[in-house]
């Protein structure tokens, strides 16, 4: 099969890949862009996406539709932002911590409640054959674009659109940029935050929801390995832009798919060090674009308050 | 235009708090137009036609000039038009009397811009009356003129009325028509502004108890070289230079004044000696030796420093009194045991005995220091920061948001040390203490030293100038 395409097949599977590996990234890190444009950082969101990945499987499973399973997981998302968004609001609360208990709550709670879902079969998220036009297996294969993906795509100019140019989107951007003179101006800053950072947590819900009904697929305990914590550390390399964020999960996400495509062609020479490539690109980058000296002028001036 | 005068304490920011809508009050009643309103907060303050310009501005600095207009309206359209808003803010800038590129930064606005901006604001809401904090606190003398003319005209033409907080007996004198004159919470006079004297509103602000003399300039030499800057640059916490190649010398016994509106390098000049920044370029010298402000070199070269608010960058917070005035030295001898030990009764000794040769008002030597007033912090951290000889003193704006009593205490000590063979660098963006202390002035503007001039000889509106970055 491989022979039809020879070397050709490496990239065509790093970028089919891409759309696989990318969209959990993509959901959760547009879901913490729009948190930490508000002056909250959640890092919960690794247990939002595994809690997301187990109740989309479940409510699919249950229902029999994949659909209804997307919405499951962002309500489930939704709820557990909503829970982070409402403690912080109490005085004297550290966001980076609770985050942290945050993350072992929904980890946990998933594996708890998802132990009768690893069996049973659950209806899948269906995909959109934009390579119908070829005979190519391979390439057919890589132009499978799930729908999701699509969404997300489309999220990410529409969050951007919506923080320049819409009413929600100035008051979330005042209320990160300083507390202070949201309050002067009578806005309720512990509500704008509650909202935004329910609203990131359902998105990141329907980014779980992917791994569950879409790829892998199935669910089960070894569903995530760090994504969610991965995509948190996205924003901050995409600057706090819902666009940027777009580029850098295709980014993460090609380099994800590496490893697979590699060994897809018959590579299997250091296969496990390829499938490291998102995590050496993680440190790598955040090294690159932090600075011991200087702070970001993107970043939201309320991030950097410690409470 | 009406102004409301008083010490620190004196319940100016209170009363004006209980106008917008911040705090309550417990008795009393406010009308607007001969109407009793009650006024629940800032918003209730804003429908009635109040608005008020902080001290402290509220404009969000990572966004435009426009988004911070549009984000105080009380209505906004859930999809924001910019165009159709940017040609509205256009128009609306043509009508007043300064305008504002609307698609700038505020970020990248000077602070009499700012100032500006927070004006428009209020007026842009539709305000009727506002009210200024201590407006001119963070400008020009030029700008504070034109800033009080501006809206003096308006109260003239009778488009808006005025309530001005204020210190500045001249900025009075020159724009209010009356005042009101407030001390320890009550209520002293109402006047008009033409009826009084700046003697006789001292005397209504501080009461009876006349206000103590500072301690006088004695004649003196300047003597051998104390502080050497030499090229120095450094850069702000965005990595953009802040300071650029300053070059200065004190000499011992003279008090040299950086005078300058706050906000052009001055913080940072101060971080940097104070070993909180760190160089780009150039070298600081003390005692003609090279200095990098660790505390060795600190000790040796005998370097103190009063550093802007006190409470954050010269003290811990949480900590006792006690332990404050010992952060100096409480690993020296005599205050150690068996070299790793700390003598804490020692500590508080000494600290009984600060307590008293500087009047700190503290419930006692073991309370935290976080607990007392700001003039009582500043004189524990003097109290630490004069004891023992001292070859240089840098004080960056040592008398900010004191009290008269405490004002005069302070630059008192300071000449004292000057008098006695103290090099003193003075970092302050109030004119009056760089005239009344230094022995030179030097201007700050936009991270470098503009001007220089003998103090005797200098002119307040030649350094007005300079400081305004246009002479």
């Amino acid at each position: 099969m491989s022979a039809t395409l020879g070397l050709w097949g490496i990239p065509l599977a790093v970028l089919g890949g891409a759309t696989r590996v990318s969209t959990p990234f993509l959901f959760v890190s547009l879901g913490e862009c729009l948190t930490e444009r508000s002056g909250r950082v959640n890092l919960g969101l690794e247990g939002t996406l595994v809690m997301g990945a187990m109740s989309g499987y479940g409510v699919s499973y249950l229902t029999g539709s994949a659909w209804l399973g997307v919405l499951g997981a962002g309500v489930i998302g939704w709820l557990l932002g909503a829970l982070h968004g409402f403690i912080c609001g109490k005085p004297r609360v550290n966001d980076i911590a609770l985050g942290i208990a945050m993350m072992l709550l929904g980890v946990g709670l998933a594996f708890f409640l998802g132990k009768p879902l690893i069996q049973p079969t659950a209806p899948r998220l269906g995909a959109i054959p934009f390579g119908s036009f070829s005979d190519n297996l391979q390439l057919r294969a890589a132009l499978d674009v799930n729908v999701l993906f699509v969404f997300g795509v489309a999220l990410a100019p529409l969050l951007h659109f919506g923080l320049q140019n819409t009413r929600w989107g100035l008051v979330v951007r005042t209320v990160g940029e300083s507390a202070e003179a949201a309050r002067a101006l009578g806005y309720d800053v512990n509500r704008v935050r509650l909202l935004a950072t329910a609203a990131g947590g359902f998105l990141a819900g329907v980014g779980g929801s992917f791994l569950s009904l879409y790829y892998p697929g199935s669910w089960n305990e070894g569903l995530s390995s760090g994504q969610g914590l991965m995509a948190v550390a996205l924003v901050i390399f995409a600057r706090w832009s819902p666009k940027r964020c777009l580029y850098a999960s295709l980014l993460f996400g090609g380099a994800g798919a590496i490893g697979p495509a590699l060994q897809s062609v018959g590579i299997t020479t250091g296969y496990y060090l390829w499938n490291a490539a998102p995590y050496v690109l993680t440190l790598a980058i955040l090294v690159a674009s932090s600075s011991a000296t200087r702070a970001s002028a993107d970043m939201p001036a309320e991030l950097g308050v410690a409470r | 235009m009406h102004a409301l005068l008083g010490e620190n304490g004196a319940g100016k920011s209170t009363l004006v708090k209980c106008l917008m809508g911040f705090y309550q009050p417990d008795a009393g009643e406010l009308s607007v137009d001969g109407e009793v309103v009650s006024v629940r907060s800032p918003r209730d303050a804003q429908a009635h036609g109040i608005g008020m310009v902080y001290q402290h501005f509220t404009l969000v600095e990572n966004m435009t000039v426009a988004e911070n207009l549009l984000i105080a309206r009380r209505e906004l359209p859930a999809v924001i038009d910019w165009k159709h808003e940017l040609a509205e803010l256009r128009a609306f800038m043509q009508r007043m009397p300064f305008k504002i590129e609307p698609a700038r930064p505020v970020r990248k606005l000077a602070a009499g811009e700012k100032q500006k901006l927070e004006i428009l604001k209020q007026l842009y809401l539709g305000s009727r009356v506002v009210i200024l904090d201590e407006p001119t606190s963070v400008l020009t003398p030029d700008e504070a003129d034109e800033v009080l003319g501006l809206v003096r005209r308006m109260a003239e033409r009778g488009e808006l009325s005025v309530l001005v907080i204020t210190h500045k007996f001249r900025e009075v004198l020159a724009f209010a028509d009356d005042v009101t004159i407030l001390r320890r919470g009550q209520h002293i006079v109402t006047d008009r502004a033409k009826n009084l004297t700046p003697e006789k509103m001292a005397e209504l602000m501080v009461g009876p108890e006349p206000p103590k003399q500072s301690s006088a300039r004695a004649e003196r030499e300047p003597g051998d070289l104390a502080l050497e800057l030499i090229g120095l640059s450094a850069d702000d916490d965005l990595g953009l230079p802040v300071l650029e190649a300053l070059t200065l010398e004190v000499r011992s016994g003279e008090i040299v004044g950086i005078a300058g509106v706050s906000g052009n390098g001055q913080e940072e000049l101060v971080e940097v000696l104070a070993g909180q920044r760190t160089l780009r370029a150039g070298t600081v010298r003390v005692g003609r030796r090279p200095y990098t402000s660790t505390r060795e070199e600190i000790r040796a070269q005998r370097v103190r420093l009063l550093p802007e608010a006190p409470l954050k960058n010269a003290c811990v917070a949480g900590l006792p009194l006690s332990h404050n005035i010992a952060l100096r030295d409480f690993d020296r001898p005599p205050f150690t045991v068996a070299r790793w030990g700390i003598r804490f009764g020692a500590l508080e000794r000494r600290a009984e005995e600060a307590i008293r040769t500087f009047r700190i008002r503290t419930p006692g030597a073991r309370a935290p220091i976080g607990q007392l007033s700001g003039g009582n912090v500043q004189r524990a951290v003097l109290a630490r920061e004069l004891a023992g000889e001292v070859a240089l003193l840098i004080a960056a704006n040592p008398c900010f948001g004191l009290d008269f009593g405490a004002v005069a205490e302070i630059r008192s000590r300071l000449m004292d040390a000057r008098n006695a063979g103290t090099a003193v660098l003075l970092i302050s963006a109030d004119l009056e203490e760089i005239f009344a202390l230094s022995d030179r002035i030097l201007v700050m503007s936009e991270g470098k030293l503009v001007y220089e001039t003998r103090a005797d000889t200098a002119d307040l509106l030649e350094i007005g100038r300079h400081m305004a970055g246009h002479a």
